[in-house]
């Protein structure tokens, strides 16, 4: 699923290079539910990044269905994100002027499913979510907790290779974290591949497998 | 594609919306423009056309033939009077035309003098201010009578009612009984006025004048009153073409528009001037534009960011913001035209009474949104273009 070997990637900061992944390696198999944990500065960002094909390391090599991420151009990584990956951000990054829905069919305009179909797989993400109800209404009239279901919902639309999920509860009060980290379990049951990163042990401590990310490097953690 | 591209224009018009006042204000340099681009050669169009009329009105319903080869067989006063029974032909009028001395008690002075048939000044719009006109009977008779023009009548006679007075012409004796307006209204008029004009019958001309002769070859056609300058043309056309044995150049009918040609090359050099100065109003109207995208794409970093990590290639992002712009730039010139139709009514109803029309030209609108359409993609395309080369990362993280 997700073969990433010895992935560096630095940063210029003023005079200073930082190392914000150092020759990191990671392997995700097909529906797994990983959690990468470390704190603040780590380099799970960029790992989030570089993963989520946001960006490109500087040198190793990241494999996503087999496939060398690093050779493709930018508006193949862009066809990768649509139709592989689905995003689960900690600030939620829904576009304020559009609703629930056409929030959640988004994707799928851009991959050019027919107004018909994109109906019915809005309102099934939507359903999986449990705010089919709430499907007319703008992020800003929407809780935070309802605002991340919506987002679960328009990552789980176009039934990606990987969730990508980036501290996802981060903004959340402990009740609503309850109820997105029952979402992301109910996803795994259902064969979704998952990668969360978060730097809250308890929320990491629900995935199948952890990983620990210190300096730019990555190691397993075991009971 | 095309598909792809009309299901965006709501979205456009939908983000356009958000910010109603902001669209307006931008919208209003291009408002402006068009407005000033149509309405500007809509008057300069609808003031030509009366200015046309009016040339028209001097002779322009008027067709010169002139006959270069008769074939051996002239055509006399005769033949013309037959011609008009055509029913596309109203009148038919013959002239000559020689100087003279004009003679009068011990005043003397070099006079035009226009040997006529009697339909000359009807045909030529010349009005008759006292006495009579040179009547068809004179022609016949050959009589000593003459029309004189205002002009010839103060600086020869000495007053303008001088019917029944005497002038001479080359030493013979002619009887004013009428006197006649200048031609300010003519042709004649218009390349050089102040002459001393004298109408005698043509046949009057003819005995006295030494080089000239009865043979007629150039005369004056006007249409009948319920027909058009072109079925006359076509009349006199097919007339002479079986008389002069279907020699196509032995004659030449030729209508009276130098005027109205150079009047039309003025006004196309008017249009293009004002259309020029309106056209750069519609330029920076553009530039509004490109400048309120470059800061909707600002703005909306984020927004683009977002778009891209769920999958928005380059090409969608600029397609949708080159959307926008050219939505707005289109709303813009839409609302132009409406405005210019209003003013142009409103214009229209004012100047009534002057006899002017405003129409409002298609030719002009059509140019206008074709021109909208260039400035709304072509100022769009550098914010569209910014807006597509953003790195996901970087728009992601901008402002939070």
């Amino acid at each position: 699923m997700i073969r990433i070997n010895k992935l560096s990637k630095r940063y210029k900061i003023g005079s200073e290079v930082v190392k914000a992944l150092d020759e990191a390696t990671l392997h995700v198999a097909k529906g797994e539910f990983v959690s990468v944990i470390g704190p603040s500065g780590s380099g799970k960002s960029t790992l989030m990044n570089i993963i989520g094909c946001l960006d490109v390391a500087d040198s190793g090599e990241y494999l996503l269905d087999g496939i060398p991420i690093e050779d493709y151009t930018e508006n193949q990584l862009a066809a990768v994100r649509n139709r592989k990956i689905g995003f689960v951000f900690q600030s939620f990054n829904l576009i304020p002027k559009l609703t629930a829905e056409e929030n959640v069919e988004l994707p799928l305009i851009y991959q050019g499913v027919r107004k018909a179909e994109r109906a019915e797989r809005v309102a099934q993400a939507l359903e999986k979510v449990k705010l089919r109800r709430r499907a007319a209404h703008f992020p800003t009239e929407l809780s935070g907790g309802q605002q991340q279901r919506v987002a679960i919902a328009r990552a789980i639309v176009t039934r990606p290779s990987l969730i990508l999920a980036d501290e996802p509860t981060g903004n959340l009060d402990s009740k609503t974290t309850l109820e997105i980290m029952d979402i992301f379990h109910e996803l795994h049951q259902q064969g979704n591949t998952i990668l969360l990163i978060t730097h809250e042990d308890d929320v990491a401590m629900q995935a199948q497998r952890r990983v620990h990310i210190m300096d730019g490097r990555l190691s397993e953690v075991y009971e | 594609m095309i598909y792809a591209l009309l299901q965006a224009v709501p979205m456009a018009l939908k983000s356009i919306g958000g910010n109603k006042l902001r669209a307006f204000l931008t919208m209003l340099g291009i408002i402006i423009g068009v407005m000033a681009l149509v309405i500007l050669v809509s008057l300069v169009n609808g003031a030509t056309g009366t200015v046309q009329d009016t040339i028209s009105q001097l002779g322009t319903n008027l067709l010169t033939v002139s006959i270069s080869d008769d074939k051996g067989d002239a055509i006399y006063l005769e033949d013309l009077e037959e011609w008009t029974e055509d029913a596309d032909i109203g009148l038919a009028a013959a002239w000559k035309n020689e100087s003279a001395v004009g003679k009068y008690g011990s005043e003397s002075a070099t006079v035009q003098v226009y040997g006529v048939s009697s339909a000359y000044s009807q045909i030529q719009s010349i009005n008759i201010l006292l006495g009579r006109d040179i009547k068809t009977a004179d022609v016949n008779n050959s009589s000593y009578v003459c029309v004189i023009n205002e002009t010839a009548a103060t600086e020869l006679v000495g007053y303008t009612d001088c019917l029944g007075e005497e002038i001479s012409l080359n030493g013979v004796k002619f009887t004013v009984v009428g006197v006649m307006e200048d031609d300010e209204n003519s042709l004649t008029a218009v390349f050089g006025s102040g002459s001393l004009t004298v109408h005698i019958p043509y046949s009057s001309l003819v005995k006295l004048s030494t080089s000239l002769n009865a043979q007629i070859d150039s005369f004056y056609v006007g249409a009948a009153e319920n027909s058009t300058i072109e079925a006359a043309e076509a009349a006199i056309d097919r007339i002479l073409y079986e008389r002069l044995e279907q020699d196509e150049d032995a004659y030449d009918i030729s209508a009276q528009d130098a005027l109205e040609d150079a009047m039309g090359s003025i006004t196309s050099i008017l249009t293009l001037l004002l259309g020029g100065i309106a056209a750069i109003s519609l330029v920076v109207g553009g530039i509004g534009i490109m400048n309120i995208m470059l800061v909707t794409v600002t703005e909306r970093t984020r927004e683009i960011g977002i778009r891209k990590a769920i999958g928005a290639s380059r090409g969608t992002i600029l397609q949708q913001f080159l959307l926008e712009s050219t939505v707005l730039c289109m709303l813009g010139c839409i609302i132009g035209i409406l405005l210019s139709w209003g003013f142009l009514r409103i214009a229209g109803v004012v100047v009534s009474g002057l006899g002017m029309s405003f129409e409002m030209d298609v030719t002009v609108v059509l140019i206008a949104v074709a021109f909208c359409f260039v400035i709304g993609v072509g100022f769009g395309l550098y914010p569209a273009n910014k807006a597509a080369r953003m790195k996901p990362i970087d728009a992601l993280h901008y402002g939070g």
